[in-house]
C-alpha cells in the first residue's frame, strides 16, 4: 500500500513535469502551428541554468549561496529558456509558417545543434545540483510513504506557473489577444492585433515554461545534454490527447498520463505501462479525435 | 507558381507527347544508369569497406523511397518508419539466430534464465516463413494501425506524433523484454546465412547484389504506383482529401494502403540491412533513424524517386564522412543540414536540379517562359508540406 501511494504521488509529480512541458508545447502548436521539436532543448537549458546559477552562487555568497540559489534559478531558467525561444522565433520559425511538417524538422535540426552546443560547454557527462538543505526530508504519511519536500515544491511550483498562465491568457491584454490569434489569425491581424509580436511572445513564453520544468527535473535527477528528449515524445501525447490550446485539457491529460503510467508501472513493468499507455492514447483518439477538449470554433 | 518560400519549385516539364520509344527511354533510364553504376563501376572501384557502407546506404535508400511514397506523393508524414524497418530486421536477425544456434536457445535467453523458446519464435526457425515475414509482418501492421488511425481522420503533424510515440514505445519495449528480445544489446553475433560465412567478400558481394536488385524492383514498384491512377488519387489526397473523400473514396483504406506498402519496403531494407550490419539494437528503431530518414528524402527532393535515392546515398554518405572526420562536432553540420534542406532547397536536390535546367533552357531559348510553368502548381504544394 504504502508502495503504491508513493508510486501515485511520484505519477503526480511526473504528471506535473509534463504539464509544464506540454503547456508550452500546446501554445506553440494550437498558436502557430508549429511543431517544436527542440522545445526539449529547452527544458536541458533550464536545467543547466539551474547548475549554473547553483555554481555562481556558490562562488559568490559561499553558504549562503547553497541556500538560495534554487530561488534565483527558477527565474533565471524562464528569462533565459524564453529569450533563446524568442531568438529561435524570429530567426527560423517564423520563415516557416504555414508548412508544419517542416518546422519539425527544422526544430529538429536546431534541437542537435543546442544538444552539442551543451555538449561542448558542460562535457557529455552527466552534472547534478545540490537541492537547499530546507528541500531535503518531507513529510511522513504513513510508514514507508513519505512526501518530499522537493517533490511538494515542485507541485507548488507547477500550480504557480498553471494559474500564472491561465491569468495571463484570461486576465491580461496579452493573453487575450493571443487567444485571439489562436481562434482566427486573420481577423486578429484584421482588428489590429499585431500578430507577429504576439507569436514571439508566446513563443518564449512557451520556451520559458519548459525553462521551469528543466529547473523543477535539476533537482530530482542528473542533468545532461539528452535531457530533453525523454519528456519531448510524451510532452507531445498530452497535447494530441488534452486538445490543442486548451489549458485546461492540457491538465487533465498531464495529469491523466501521469498517474496511468505510475498505476500501470506498479502492476506490471515501465517498459509494458508504456506500451499500455501509447494503446490507450489511441483508442481514446478513436472515440474522440480531437482530444479531450476539443475546440469549438469556426474554422 | 511559387510555393509559401516566395520561390519557384519546377515540376518536369510537360512538353508534348512524345513518342512511345522516348517515354520508355525516359521510364528506363534511372534503372540503366543505377544499375551501371551500383552493379558495374562500384564495386570495381570501391574497397570491400566501401562497399559494404554503400550497401547499407542503399538500404536506406530503399526505406527512402518509401517515405517518399506516403510524404512526398501522399502528404502522411510518418516519423515512426523505423518501426517498420525494425520490425524486419528483427524478424530476419531471429531467423539469423536461431540457424546460428542450432538445437540450443539463443545465448541471450540463457543468460536471462529463459529455459525454452518462446513459441512465438518457433515459426522463426524456418526460412518460408521468417523471410516473407519480413514483408508481411509490418505490412500488415502498418495497415491496421494506419486504418485505425486514419479512420478516426487523424492527420499530418497529429499523425507524425502518433507514429513518433509508436517508435520510442517499440524501442522502449524492446529494451525492457531483455530475454525475449535481446535487450540493448539487440540480437547479434551471427556467423553464418542460408549456409554461408557472413564474414567473407563473396557472401557481403551476394547481399550487395542484393540490396542492389532489391532497390530495383522497389524503385520499379514505386515507379509504377505513381504513374497510376492509385498514385494521382494519392497525389489528390496529399492535395485536399476532404474532395477526395466526397468524390466517393475510401481515404482511409486507400491511405492505410499507401502506409503499409512503405512499411513493406521498410522492412526488406530491415531484413537487408542485418546481414550486412551484423546487429540489430533497439536504438535502430527509435525516434532518431526515424527523423533520419525522412532527412534523406527532404535533402533529395521529396515527390520525386530518383530525388529519394540520391537523397539517401548523399546524407548517409556524408554522416559517415563529417563524423569519420569531424568526431566531435559533425552534429552542427549535421543540424545544420536539416535546417538548410528546410529553409534554403524545400525541394531539394532534384528540385534544384530541375530548376537549374529550366533557368537554362529559357536562357537558350529566350522565348517566353515555358508552359511547364502552368503545371508547377501541384509540386510546388507538395513541397510546401501538407497544409
Amino acid at each position: 500500500m504504502d508502495v503504491f501511494l508513493s508510486n501515485l504521488f511520484n505519477g503526480l509529480n511526473l504528471g506535473a513535469i509534463l504539464l509544464l512541458v506540454a503547456l508550452g508545447l500546446a501554445f506553440s502548436f494550437g498558436l502557430m502551428n508549429v511543431i517544436n521539436m527542440a522545445h526539449g532543448e529547452f527544458i536541458m537549458v533550464g536545467a543547466y541554468s539551474a547548475y549554473v546559477a547553483q555554481n555562481l552562487f556558490e562562488d559568490l555568497f559561499g553558504s549562503a549561496g547553497i541556500e538560495t540559489w534554487f530561488l534565483f534559478a527558477i527565474p533565471m531558467a524562464f528569462i533565459i529558456a524564453a529569450a533563446m525561444g524568442m531568438v529561435l522565433e524570429r530567426t527560423l520559425i517564423r520563415r516557416l509558417y504555414g508548412r508544419p511538417l517542416d518546422t519539425l524538422l527544422a526544430t529538429w535540426g536546431v534541437s542537435l545543434v543546442l544538444q552539442q552546443v551543451a555538449r561542448s560547454i558542460f562535457g557529455s557527462p552527466n552534472v547534478q545540483v545540490t537541492a537547499p538543505t530546507w528541500l531535503r526530508g518531507g513529510i511522513e504519511v504513513t510508514g514507508d510513504f513519505q512526501m518530499a519536500y522537493i517533490r511538494l515544491f515542485i507541485l507548488a511550483l507547477v500550480a504557480l506557473c498553471v494559474s500564472g498562465v491561465w491569468f495571463y491568457l484570461s486576465k491580461t491584454n496579452p493573453g487575450r489577444r493571443t487567444r485571439a490569434v489562436m481562434q482566427n489569425r486573420e481577423i486578429a491581424g484584421a482588428m489590429g492585433v499585431v500578430t507577429p509580436r504576439i507569436d514571439m511572445l508566446t513563443f518564449g513564453l512557451a520556451s520559458g515554461l519548459a525553462g521551469i520544468a528543466g529547473c523543477a527535473l535539476a533537482l530530482i535527477g542528473p542533468i545532461g545534454p539528452a535531457i530533453g528528449t525523454y519528456y519531448i515524445v510524451d510532452a507531445f501525447l498530452v497535447v494530441i490527447l488534452g486538445g490543442v490550446g486548451q489549458v485546461i485539457g492540457t491538465v487533465v491529460a498531464a495529469l491523466s498520463i501521469g498517474w496511468l503510467n505510475a498505476i500501470l508501472e506498479y502492476q506490471t513493468s515501465a517498459s509494458l505501462a508504456k506500451v499500455i499507455v501509447f494503446a490507450l492514447v489511441i483508442a481514446f483518439l478513436q472515440w474522440r479525435p480531437a482530444g479531450m477538449i476539443a475546440r469549438r470554433s469556426a474554422r | 507558381m511559387t510555393n509559401l518560400l516566395g520561390t519557384a519549385v519546377p515540376r518536369r516539364p510537360v512538353t508534348a507527347p512524345r513518342s512511345k520509344a522516348a517515354f520508355w527511354a525516359r521510364e528506363a533510364a534511372p534503372f540503366l544508369i543505377g544499375g551501371f553504376l551500383l552493379l558495374v563501376i562500384a564495386p570495381n572501384f570501391l574497397s570491400e569497406f566501401r562497399q559494404n557502407l554503400l550497401a547499407k546506404y542503399l538500404c536506406y535508400a530503399i526505406i527512402a523511397i518509401g517515405i517518399d511514397l506516403i510524404w512526398g506523393y501522399s502528404g502522411i508524414l510518418s516519423l515512426g518508419h523505423a518501426v517498420w524497418f525494425g520490425l524486419g530486421a528483427y524478424a530476419m536477425a531471429m531467423y539469423l539466430k536461431l540457424a546460428n544456434s542450432g538445437d540450443s536457445i539463443p545465448d541471450f535467453m540463457n543468460w536471462s534464465g529463459l529455459e525454452s523458446l518462446p513459441f512465438w519464435w518457433e515459426p522463426f526457425r524456418y526460412a518460408w516463413f521468417a523471410l516473407p515475414m519480413v514483408i508481411i509482418g509490418p505490412g500488415i501492421l502498418a495497415f491496421l494501425l494506419g486504418l485505425l488511425v486514419f479512420r478516426s481522420r487523424v492527420k499530418g503533424a497529429y499523425f507524425a506524433i502518433v507514429t513518433q510515440a509508436l517508435a520510442v514505445i517499440l524501442s522502449v519495449f524492446i529494451v525492457g523484454q531483455q530475454a525475449y528480445t535481446g535487450g540493448t544489446n539487440g540480437i547479434t553475433d551471427f556467423r553464418e546465412v542460408f549456409g554461408m560465412t557472413l564474414a567473407t567478400p563473396s557472401t557481403q558481394n551476394f547481399f550487395y547484389t542484393a540490396t542492389v536488385i532489391a532497390l530495383g524492383i522497389c524503385f520499379l514498384i514505386a515507379t509504377c504506383i505513381t504513374r497510376s491512377r492509385f498514385g494521382r488519387l494519392l497525389n489528390a489526397i496529399r492535395d485536399d482529401e476532404d474532395r477526395v473523400r466526397f468524390a466517393g473514396y475510401n481515404v482511409a483504406v486507400i491511405k492505410a494502403l499507401i502506409f503499409a506498402i512503405s512499411a513493406g519496403m521498410a522492412g526488406v531494407a530491415g531484413a537487408l540491412f542485418v546481414p550486412q550490419v551484423g546487429a540489430i539494437t533497439p536504438s535502430s528503431l527509435g525516434i532518431v533513424p526515424s527523423i533520419e530518414f525522412v532527412l534523406l528524402v527532404a535533402v533529395g527532393g521529396r515527390g520525386t524517386l530518383t530525388g529519394a535515392v540520391i537523397g539517401a546515398v548523399v546524407v548517409s554518405w556524408a554522416r559517415s564522412t563529417l563524423s569519420e572526420n569531424y568526431p566531435d562536432t559533425w552534429q552542427y553540420f549535421y543540424g545544420a543540414l536539416f535546417i538548410g534542406a528546410v529553409v534554403l532547397f524545400p525541394s531539394g536536390i532534384v528540385g534544384a536540379w530541375r530548376r537549374l535546367i529550366l533557368e537554362v533552357r529559357m536562357r537558350l531559348s529566350k522565348s517566353r517562359v515555358p508552359a511547364a510553368a502552368g503545371s508547377m502548381d501541384v509540386d510546388a504544394k507538395g513541397a510546401a508540406g501538407v497544409k
